[in-house]
């Protein structure tokens, strides 16, 4: 049946399919060209291609001091809200509480409302509780906000689970603390790294909450951020194809691990980001 | 099967963490925005003057309304370019089908920081665009008003976001039955007319999901218009972010904020609504 469809609307349809995919992936093939180019961030076409820019982003010791910053606060916040985000699935899944349906709605909050919104709200209570901002708040509001993402990552794992094996597990004498790491944890572990992976991405790219919530030390998305405004060079460039190529790397390896980890649902939950 | 000490061991640490670093900075922004400032300093007598001032002062309806201008314009520029993508795919494509469904979803979690500069270079007075324009020789000069307007806002979240419409469109129609289809043209449909009462009706709620994120997600962004929008194009939550900074009146960027809020609740909710009402069985 697609057969005399495809004939008929197909040209036009596969034309407009493909200047879509050109837009979406124009810009970055841009960016990334223009990382080669000599004479700086504009003009056509690009001339003089050079690894100058990589030569001299490669020496950058402040922005290499942002890298180990940003990876700092992602490795912090991968931890705290898997942890977190583990406990809270498990209440999710198995626990009553008074407060469950708010619980659930005050957790993804994070993921629904502009980043300036829980930025500024973390940013009241630092000042509220006399914190100093610092890299430390930067994590405490990343690890918070993505709590939502390993929670609604992990709630789905848990819904996948047997639970026979853990009953069996506790007939069998098991403790429930051996059952959680033998079996319960073990069973995660797909949905686990696939969290982390997610979490670490979104935290080494965070600004709306960074923004507010930093001190003296710089992220590396706050680093670009303050360059730009002070004119901007090809080096931003290279920095920003290094971002992607290490993004779409650690994307593609979340993706497939999710899908072997969830199977074939794995696409009616992707369906909802 | 849980033991009562399993539930609370699970329950109490997530319940404690998100009350203490999510609902408490939440419930402070709500009662900042019933506060004041006088003389530089943070008066804590609630009342309803900065939501007053909101609603008297033209200059505040005037960004809401190029705020929600400008969402519009995003939404409506990503369902045009995200639905025929998705209805491509989802019925045309063939065999290649899975990886350009990959293709589309990787730059969704790909740097927005990144996406945003691409643009910058690309539409600037010296950019790509100019230069490229300049080659052909259709214009002597630079266009300045590719940057630092609100068509490059629209432009760069477009961008962003178009992935975000077509995900639940194309999950949409990857759930219309395909026998749907398939007797509607036996019965002497023709294309046009299976895909205006067939696949378009089916298709709304995901189109109404997609839409909903593309709108809300505009609505509540500063960055854009600091990175390549300039000051023709100062959205709502740039306002809230400049009276927290140099205009030191959080009480009022409060209530904006507050007011954001429940503008993005409220769309969620409808929106949730209407696509139950309109979801197929």
């Amino acid at each position: 049946m697609s057969g005399h469809c495809r004939n008929r609307r197909g040209p036009l349809l596969l034309v407009y399919a493909a200047l879509v995919f050109v837009f979406i992936y124009l810009p970055v093939i841009v960016l990334i060209l223009y990382s080669f180019n000599r004479d700086g961030v504009g003009g056509f076409p690009p001339r003089h291609l050079t690894l100058a820019w990589y030569r001299q982003l490669f020496a950058d010791a402040p922005l290499w001091d942002a890298v180990a910053n940003s990876l700092k606060v992602a490795a912090g916040s991968v931890t705290l809200s898997l942890t977190l985000g583990l406990l809270a699935a498990l209440a999710l899944d198995r626990a009553s509480f008074p407060g469950k349906a708010l619980f659930r709605r005050l957790v993804l909050l994070p993921l629904i409302l502009p980043g300036i919104i829980t930025g500024l709200s973390l940013l009241m209570f630092f000042v509220f509780v006399g914190a100093q901002l610092s890299l430390f708040t930067v994590f405490l509001g990343h690890g918070t906000a993505l709590i939502s993402v390993a929670t609604t990552e992990l709630f789905a794992g848990l819904q996948k689970m047997d639970r026979a094996q853990e009953e069996a597990s506790l007939d069998l004498g098991a403790t429930p603390w051996q059952t959680f790491w033998r079996v319960t944890v073990p069973n995660l572990k797909l949905s686990l790294i696939a969290a982390g992976l997610l979490i670490f991405t979104l935290s080494m790219d965070e600004i709306a909450v960074t923004f507010f919530l930093t001190g003296r030390d710089n992220t590396l998305p706050l680093e670009i951020w303050g360059r730009l405004r002070r004119g901007i060079t090809p080096e931003i460039n290279a920095v920003s194809a290094l971002i992607l190529a290490v993004s779409v790397a650690l994307i593609v390896i979340w993706y497939r691990v999710r899908t072997r980890g969830l199977g074939a649902d794995a696409r009616e939950l992707l369906e909802r980001p | 099967m849980y033991s009562n000490a399993y539930k609370k061991l699970v329950s109490l640490p997530p319940l404690l963490w998100v009350g203490l670093f999510l609902l408490l900075p939440y419930a402070l922004m709500l009662a900042h925005s019933f506060w004041a400032v006088r003389d530089g300093m943070l008066v804590r007598q609630p009342d309803l003057h900065n939501y007053v001032t909101l609603f008297s002062k033209p200059v505040y309806a005037a960004v809401l309304v190029r705020t929600m201008r400008i969402a519009a314009a995003v939404t409506l520029c990503s369902l045009l370019l995200g639905y025929p993508l998705a209805y491509y795919l989802s019925f045309h494509a063939g065999a290649p089908k899975e990886l350009l469904y990959q293709l589309v979803i990787v730059p969704l979690w790909v740097s927005y920081l990144v996406r945003g500069y691409a643009w910058k270079t690309i539409l600037g007075s010296e950019g790509v665009l100019n230069g490229f324009f300049e080659y052909l020789h259709l214009t002597h000069g630079p266009v300045a008003f590719l940057l630092y307007s609100p068509f490059a806002v629209v432009v760069m979240l477009t961008h962003i976001y178009t992935p975000f419409v077509f995900l639940p469109i194309y999950a949409a129609l990857e759930h219309i039955p395909r026998t749907l289809v398939e007797a509607s043209e036996d019965l002497g449909a023709g294309a046009a007319q299976t895909f205006l009462r067939i696949i378009l009706p089916l298709s709304i709620p995901g189109l109404l999901a997609g839409a909903t994120f593309a709108f809300v997600l505009s609505l509540g962004d500063f960055l854009a218009p600091l990175l390549v929008g300039g000051a023709s194009s100062t959205m709502i939550a740039n306002v809230v972010q400049s009276l927290f900074g140099a205009a030191y009146d959080r009480p009022l960027g409060s209530a904006i904020s507050v007011g954001l809020v429940i503008i993005t609740v409220s769309l969620l909710v409808l929106s949730e609504r209407l696509e139950k009402r309109w979801r197929y069985q």
